[in-house]
């Protein structure tokens, strides 16, 4: 038989294939493919419940998986025991150990290992965190923040191939969590590892990963730069989970070239048909939602627009509702189809405000919105943000 | 750290609350509630001890019957009692005995509430219910059915004869053996059971913790899962010891004169001879042993491994 590669030395790209987990008849992963770089920043997004807890920890070797396959590099890891693994894990409430200093927290993982050394790299690993002067501390005589960081530090300092963090800021407030983010990223730089990191924090994975997946009951929906996301979500629930969305529904009326004439009750209106997400039929009388950005709409009076056919598309409506947000103002506007839209617009001079109930009319750049399948549910993914609510 | 401490919680999962307020209301009532424990505590347990203290200096009235003694403040009982070795050889056997009934009740009851712990699933309950069972038989029954388990005709002779531990016409009863098997029989709920509650409170995160970190499952137990369990390890011994050093039931049921505890002779000294001081004064002598035993002990494992 062929020598066996050490698996506690493994390092390249991690793969995820075809990875399934079921608990009972209820599948919590299904089927899911993913391949993420080696030393990238990589963010699993996802709403309660869609199975990220359970994915990493089919990683990290504390579940079994039902089928499919983890690779990191060459090494086959599926079956592998946890303390095999070149895999760290940052808990999602830390699990520090609690009769243990700070100091010997972050020795634990390399004592176990038989490193030399030991002293000079945990040394390091606390001053990586900035907590040197507490080492000598218990874990409960620590802050939050304090206590996320020694839990990355007690990880970290292994060099994992892959570290997974489930949720490490979710505990903490949001001041401190944005803080934290940065923190989290400068030190992903200067290490280097590969980072997976769970939230369902959409703005935390937008600002911190190079490649996001949004994941859904077991599923991944999209996988992408943050970037690519925003601008062309594939499905309804990717849409409306990163940001907001203006979603309509409407139907095809033909395809001319590289446009699809499409129409709802507001009128005909043309899409690029470069703008398509996932599974969009573009069949006479097909169903489509179509999506803009409410930042990406322009809102102007009608009285000032009407001089002339607008560019683009456009639908004229009545501000039924505003909200001044600082940087920019919020509008609520119901078209004659009955749709409302909102519109965010940028705040250059306040008296151009327009009051509630003005007649205003909406223009955006074809090549600014997408088009999705109709057949989904259009409210997918709206969610109340949890931290909106606490801080207003 | 105090014994309280060391019995009770001492992993504290948060850091701890500010003290309470020093409002003259709230204080009258935590004195209130205090009240009947107090009342009670120096009725049954103070007064007895002073009264058995100065039982302990008296001395026979000259020239009086058997049992009469007057109140001295004779010292000198205690360093006759401790000196006449029909009265410290007892004492050191019942220490034996007891230390060695503490851990062999460790180690049957420390798998015992592991197995409970983590194995039980959604048998945890009835397990423990079966380890308390043996409470609803008295004390006494219970080690008399001992005698039955381990008389010549009963089955674990019938085994040992077999596997040729003892010979064809020895046996386990009455001996020191017999002893040390009931004491740890008859404590060993008292060891299990606080064990038990303190690995119960164990985050089995941690223990994944630990596996996430390279250590191997018993790396993990010996570093992670026994030190947070030793709360439990600590109240389940001293529940163990303590009681089983100053027991005289066993050694009377299943051993031989030779066999004695200090117990059996506290209770011979003071229902058959009547010697009403040198009786107190060997309790006394028993306490005080237990009561330097435990702070050793207690110290030991706190400033080395508690939280
Ligand atoms: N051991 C288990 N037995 C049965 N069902 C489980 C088990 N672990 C997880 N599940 C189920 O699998 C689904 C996914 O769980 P998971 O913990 O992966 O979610 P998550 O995406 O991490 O959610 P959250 O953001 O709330 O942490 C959930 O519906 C959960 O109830
Ligand atoms: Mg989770």
């Amino acid at each position: 038989m062929a020598k066996k590669t050490d698996i506690t030395k493994a390092e390249g790209d991690l793969y995820l294939e075809n990875l399934t987990k079921s608990f009972g008849d209820f599948t919590a992963v299904d089927d899911l493919s993913l391949q993420v770089p080696q030393g990238s920043f990589f963010a699993l997004l996802g709403p309660s419940g869609c199975g990220k807890t359970t994915t990493l920890r089919m990683v990290s070797g504390l579940e079994d998986p039902t089928a499919g396959r983890i690779r990191i590099g060459d090494a086959d890891i599926t079956h592998e025991k946890p303390y095999k693994r070149p895999v760290n894990t940052v808990f999602q409430n830390y699990a520090l150990f609690p009769h243990m200093t700070i100091w010997d927290n972050v020795a634990f993982g390399l004592k176990r290992r038989g490193i030399k050394d030991v002293k000079k790299q945990v040394d390091d690993a606390l001053e990586l965190i900035q907590l040197t002067q507490v080492a000598q501390r218990k874990p409960t005589q620590l802050s939050g923040g304090q206590q996320q960081r020694v839990a990355l530090a007690r990880a970290i300092v292994n060099r994992p191939a892959v570290l997974l963090l489930d949720e490490p800021l979710g505990a903490l407030d949001l001041k401190l969590r944005r803080q934290m983010q940065l923190e989290l990223k400068r030190i992903q730089t200067e290490v280097g590892l590969t980072f997976i990191h769970v939230t369902h924090d959409q703005e935390e994975a937008m600002t911190m990963a190079d490649t996001v997946a949004v994941m859904n009951n077991g599923i991944i929906e999209q996988m992408g730069a943050p970037t690519q996301l925003y601008e062309s979500p594939d499905t309804a629930f990717v849409a409306n989970f990163l940001g907001q969305s203006n979603l309509f529904p409407a139907t095809v009326v033909e395809v001319d070239g590289e446009d699809l004439v499409l129409e709802d009750p507001d009128g005909s209106f043309r899409m690029p048909k470069s703008r398509m997400g996932r599974n969009v039929s573009t069949d006479r009388g097909a169903r489509v939602l179509v999506g803009v950005r409410p930042e990406k709409i322009n809102i102007a009076a009608l009285d000032a627009a009407a001089a002339g056919p607008a560019d683009g598309n456009f639908v004229d409506g009545v501000v039924e509702a505003t909200s001044f947000l600082g940087v920019s103002t919020q509008y609520e506007v119901r078209t004659p189809g009955g749709e409302i839209i909102n519109v965010f617009a940028q705040n250059l001079d306040s008296q151009d405000l327009l009051p509630v109930a003005s007649q205003v009319r909406l223009t955006w750049k074809p090549i600014h919105g997408f088009v999705l399948d109709g057949r989904q549910d259009i409210e997918a993914g709206v969610e109340i943000d949890p931290d909106a609510l606490v801080v207003s | 750290m105090s014994i309280a401490a060391a019995i009770g919680d001492t992993i504290e999962d948060e850091p701890k609350p500010p003290p309470p307020s020093t409002n003259k209301g709230r204080k009258f009532t935590a004195y209130l509630l205090m009240l009947p424990g107090m009342l009670w505590l120096a009725i049954f347990f103070v007064i007895p001890l002073v009264a058995l203290f100065m039982t302990s200096l008296q001395t026979p009235v000259p020239g009086g019957e058997v049992g009469q003694f007057q109140q001295t403040f004779s010292f000198s009982n205690y360093a006759e009692t401790l000196t006449d070795d029909t009265y410290y050889i007892p004492l050191i056997r019942s220490f034996i005995y007891s230390g060695i009934a503490t851990i062999l009740a460790l180690l049957i009851g420390y798998p015992l509430a592991y197995a409970i712990a983590f194995k039980g699933g959604k048998y945890r309950n009835l397990l423990l219910v079966m380890v308390i069972a043996p409470f609803f038989v008295s004390f006494i029954l219970r080690t008399i059915a001992w005698r039955q388990i381990l008389a010549d005709e009963g089955p674990v002779v019938a085994v040992l004869r077999v596997i040729g531990v003892v010979g064809e016409t020895g046996g386990i009863y009455p001996s020191a053996f017999a002893v040390i098997m009931g004491l740890t029989y008859n404590f060993l709920p008292f060891m299990t059971l606080p064990i038990y509650a303190s690995l119960e409170r164990v985050d089995p995160k941690l223990i994944e913790a630990s596996g996430d970190l390279y250590a191997k499952p018993m790396t993990g137990f010996f570093k992670v899962t026994f030190p947070l369990s030793l709360p439990g390890v600590v109240a389940g011994t001293l529940l163990t010891f303590i009681p089983a050093a100053g027991d005289y039931v066993n050694a009377a049921l299943l051993g031989r004169p030779s066999n004695t505890m200090i117990g059996n002779r506290i209770e011979y000294t003071f229902l058959s001879v009547n010697d009403y001081p040198t009786a107190a004064v060997l309790s006394f002598i028993l306490m005080a042993t237990i009561l330097i035993m435990v702070l050793i002990y207690i110290r030991r494992v706190g400033t080395e491994d508690l939280v």
